[in-house]
């Protein structure tokens, strides 16, 4: 019953998906406000059924409902509660519905809280918004159906893999969507203005909010995903550069580019043609990240649901949009306004080199990822391409990039002077060169390119600190008053450079100075590791909900005190897992994964990681400084006329 | 000329699409690979586990086998393992080959997760890799008992692979003289 109501609910989701598509799109070309607010309607009572939809496909898992093929597939009755209701989206159907209930969400969101865009431009969003979301309805109906019935039900469902029942995973899925199809906003928001043939600052205001919303979660998303597959698979890498990790970083780093191009729009009216076709192709490589997965072009941990069918529709989406959108764009783009011109040295020359970087970034790791299909096809020949080809590509790029990510926020607008901009950069400069020497003591000249790397990294923070430091300097009169009227948008720009600086940090710490061994271990076996004595005090059987785990404890000393560890190794039904244990400090992480039995004791593999939880905690800090950015009020007020009566007139000082 | 510029961006659009269609049409877990039906070149590779005699490609004969290339870097390997351990099990002749790594990294991959090898080597610098046209881990030969070459999987051998394809070829060429 309720898998029929979901599948209803659906099936109005897509007609309503129609309406919102047509409405609004020919209202804004008569300029009728009845169709346009038609289409507004139906985005918010679109949005509604597929929550409906969802609502009732999560109902059917928590209460296992075998007689739906879907759920039989992927949950059974001994899986706690939380992961039946995670499975929902575990599936290749679940995930899609997830990512089109995400889309209309976006859209009822633009449609309700979108009242002061241009009500023409608010139409076209809506309009585009609602043509991506018919495409995957249909998408997710045709090919897809996430609500079919088995008959006979089966007593009992086949669990889910359990790889997938992990928190991390249970949020990763939704953050990664939250991000892909966030940039969606972006491209209807590029398209409407193609449509409307007018990009201006304005334009640029409204849509920073929503490609910020888009990033925030995406960056988290990343960030997760790295953080699971540290603990989850058992083998103590963070990156792999698989193909799907490829596709998530691709429309990031994009995405990173459109944020701030963005800004020099909003600022200074220039690069309007090539914002917009960043805001084109984040969203079209997010669809790409979606097709990869799903269509078994390349093989991947994470590919699920491979087949060719699917693959061609979601092929022939990204055809028909990204094809649609670049065709308009090579019509209507060389007719927009050309943007105004700035010197060689400022803040805008600044931000186009960013730009160029991570769009290069971009290519690179679109390239590896794609480059095997591409060979196979010219030549036959298959290839694979692994951690070397980024060693030489992504990093050289990379690092300019990071060296120059201190000179952006500490250039002005317009133009500047250099001998200005050293003054500037001297406090930065003297604090990575103290942190290189220090590190090098340490270190010696055998590390040299991690010592580097830090000293990096301690620009990049100097460099982040230095931006609301030098302004609280020049207002240390009123300290208090200068840090209260600091915007947020300061503060979060200065998080996230400075989350920059934590990543680049961990990843120099582990890749320089990480250690391992491998030794089969007694209870009662002391042994060193790393300025570690570790014992492994007991070995036992212990039994789960659904599983059963051989777990070994192990007790620790060294330089961060005593602490015990308690790693497993669990038996599914279907498969095994290993629960590593971790311990983790800020100067490194002990990593401790066991194996299967051997000589009446076990197979211990340790792993010692310095500094590596910089690496998240950079990537969670980022997108903090997103989450404070987008908490200014300067951002989400769209039309400056609107603004000033909001603006609190500051009171005259004594 | 400066309208080229702007179509540019559609121009490389069809060629990713083009290729991305193309690439559709072949499945990258089931290629036909130029051995098929050919002999299994010559190779003899040291041990990977400590004590034991290593894998040649001549003790490879005189039954089905599955010759099943691995790396302890190697995420999705960890996919098919549990099955390839329950194929030890039943008795399948399951031999791996240890690629392009220290023979001690597999070692130490093998003690940690289980050893589904009855025979394993190691291919450090991955020379056997090219004369078998290896493309990456997870990949799995099946030889019938003359040490023919009869099907590949590129990538690790699912549920499907194994009961729609593998399994019953297997079963085939234990019936074949």
């Amino acid at each position: 019953m309720v898998a029929e109501v979901g599948q209803f609910a659906l099936i109005l989701a897509f007609l309503l998906a129609l309406i919102q598509a047509a409405a609004p799109l020919v209202g804004a070309h008569r300029i009728d406000p009845v169709l346009m607010a038609l289409g507004r309607q139906a985005s918010l009572l679109q949005a509604l059924f597929v929550i409906a939809a969802f609502a009732a496909l999560a109902w059917c898992y928590v209460a296992c409902d075998f007689s739906v093929q879907l759920v039989a597939e992927h949950a059974n009755t001994a899986q706690p509660l939380a992961y039946r209701f995670a499975a929902t989206w575990g599936s290749h159907e679940g995930s899609m519905l997830l990512w089109v209930l995400i889309l209309a969400i976006y859209g009822g969101a633009v449609a309700q809280f979108g009242g002061n865009l241009r009500e023409t431009l608010q139409a076209r969003v809506l309009g585009v918004q609602g043509l991506v979301g018919a495409a995957f309805l249909g998408f997710l109906i045709f090919t897809s159906n996430p609500f079919l019935r088995l008959d006979p039900a089966p007593p009992e469902g086949v669990e889910l893999n359990p790889l997938l029942q992990d928190p991390g995973l249970v949020s990763h899925p939704p953050l990664l969507y939250l991000g892909y199809v966030g940039f969606s906003v972006a491209f209807a928001f590029a398209v409407a203005a193609l449509l409307e043939g007018r990009v201006d600052a304005a334009w640029a205001r409204w849509v920073r909010p929503w490609v910020l919303a888009a990033w925030i979660p995406l960056t988290c998303g990343i960030t997760l995903g790295s953080l699971w597959a540290y603990y989850e698979l058992g083998w103590g890498g963070w990156w792999f550069w698989d193909p799907v990790e490829n596709a998530s970083l691709m429309p990031w780093l994009l995405g990173t580019a459109l944020l701030h191009s963005a800004l020099v729009l909003e600022r200074r009216g220039a690069l309007p043609s090539w914002t917009i076709l960043l805001a084109i192709l984040t969203f079209s490589l997010s669809l790409i990240g979606t097709f990869l997965v799903r269509s078994g072009i390349l093989t991947s941990v994470h590919a699920f649901a491979v087949d060719p069918e699917r693959g061609v529709w979601i092929l022939g989406i990204i055809g028909v949009f990204t094809g649609a959108a670049l065709i308009l764009y090579a019509w209507r783009a060389p007719a927009l306004k050309t943007g105004t011109l700035f010197q060689p040295l400022s803040r805008e020359s600044g931000i186009t080199l960013n730009n160029l970087f991570l769009t290069t970034l971009a290519a690179v790791v679109f390239l590896g990822t794609f480059m095997p299909v591409f060979i196979e096809l010219a030549h036959g020949d298959k290839i694979s391409v692994g951690p070397p080809y980024y060693a030489w590509t992504f990093a050289p790029l990379a690092i300019p990039l990071l060296g120059l990510v201190v000179f952006g926020p500490m250039l002005t607008w317009k133009r500047d002077s250099w001998p200005a901009l050293r003054a500037r950069l001297r406090a930065p400069a003297l604090a990575a060169a103290a942190v290189g020497l220090a590190v090098l003591v340490f270190g010696g000249w055998r590390h040299a390119v991690a010592v580097a790397a830090i000293a990096l990294a301690a620009w990049l923070l100097a460099g982040a600190a230095a931006i609301p430091g030098r302004r609280w300097w020049a207002g240390r009169a009123s300290l208090g008053r200068s840090i209260r009227t600091t915007p947020p948008g300061v503060i979060g720009l200065s998080l996230a450079h400075a989350g920059l600086g934590l990543l680049l940090l961990g990843i120099a710490g582990v890749t320089a100075w990480q250690q391992d061994t491998v030794l089969t271990m007694q209870p009662g076996q002391t042994t060193t590791f790393a300025g570690r004595t570790v014992t492994l005090t007991s070995l036992e059987l212990v039994d789960g909900p659904n599983y059963q785990a051989r777990e070994a404890k192990f007790a620790v000393h060294g330089w961060a005190g005593d602490y015990a560890l308690v790693g497993q190794r669990r038996a599914y039904a279907t498969s095994q897992t290993t629960e590593a244990a971790v311990h983790v400090t800020p100067l490194g992480n002990l990593y401790v994964s066991v194996g299967d039995p051997q000589d009446g004791g076990i197979v211990v593999r340790m792993w010692s990681h310095p500094l590596i939880m910089w690496i998240w905690t950079g990537g969670f800090l980022m997108a903090a400084g997103g989450l404070v950015s987008l908490s200014d009020r300067r951002l989400r007020l769209g039309a400056p006329v609107r603004t000033p009566q909001l603006q609190p007139v500051p009171a005259a000082a004594e | 000329m400066k309208r080229l510029l702007f179509i540019t961006p559609v121009a490389l659009l069809l060629v990713v699409l083009v290729g991305f269609g193309l690439g559709l049409r072949r499945d990258p877990s089931v290629l036909p690979s130029m051995l098929i039906g050919k002999p299994l070149p010559t190779f003899v590779l040291p041990s990977v586990r400590a004590g034991d005699g290593g894998l040649s490609s001549q003790a490879l004969g005189g039954r089905p086998a599955l010759l099943n290339v691995f790396a302890s870097t190697c995420g999705p390997c960890l996919i098919e393992h549990p099955l390839l351990m329950r194929l030890k099990d039943e008795g399948v002749m399951v031999a791996g080959i240890d690629w392009k790594e220290p023979a001690a990294q597999g070692a130490a991959w093998l003690a940690q997760h289980g050893d589904p090898y009855v025979l394993a080597g190691n291919d450090p610098d991955g020379r056997a890799g090219i004369d078998l046209g290896v493309s990456g881990t997870p990949e799995t030969f099946v030889l019938d008992r003359h040490g023919t070459v009869r099907f590949r999987v590129v990538g690790a051998i699912t549920p499907e692979v194994w009961s729609q394809t593998v399994e019953p070829l297997l079963a085939r060429l234990e019936r074949e003289s």
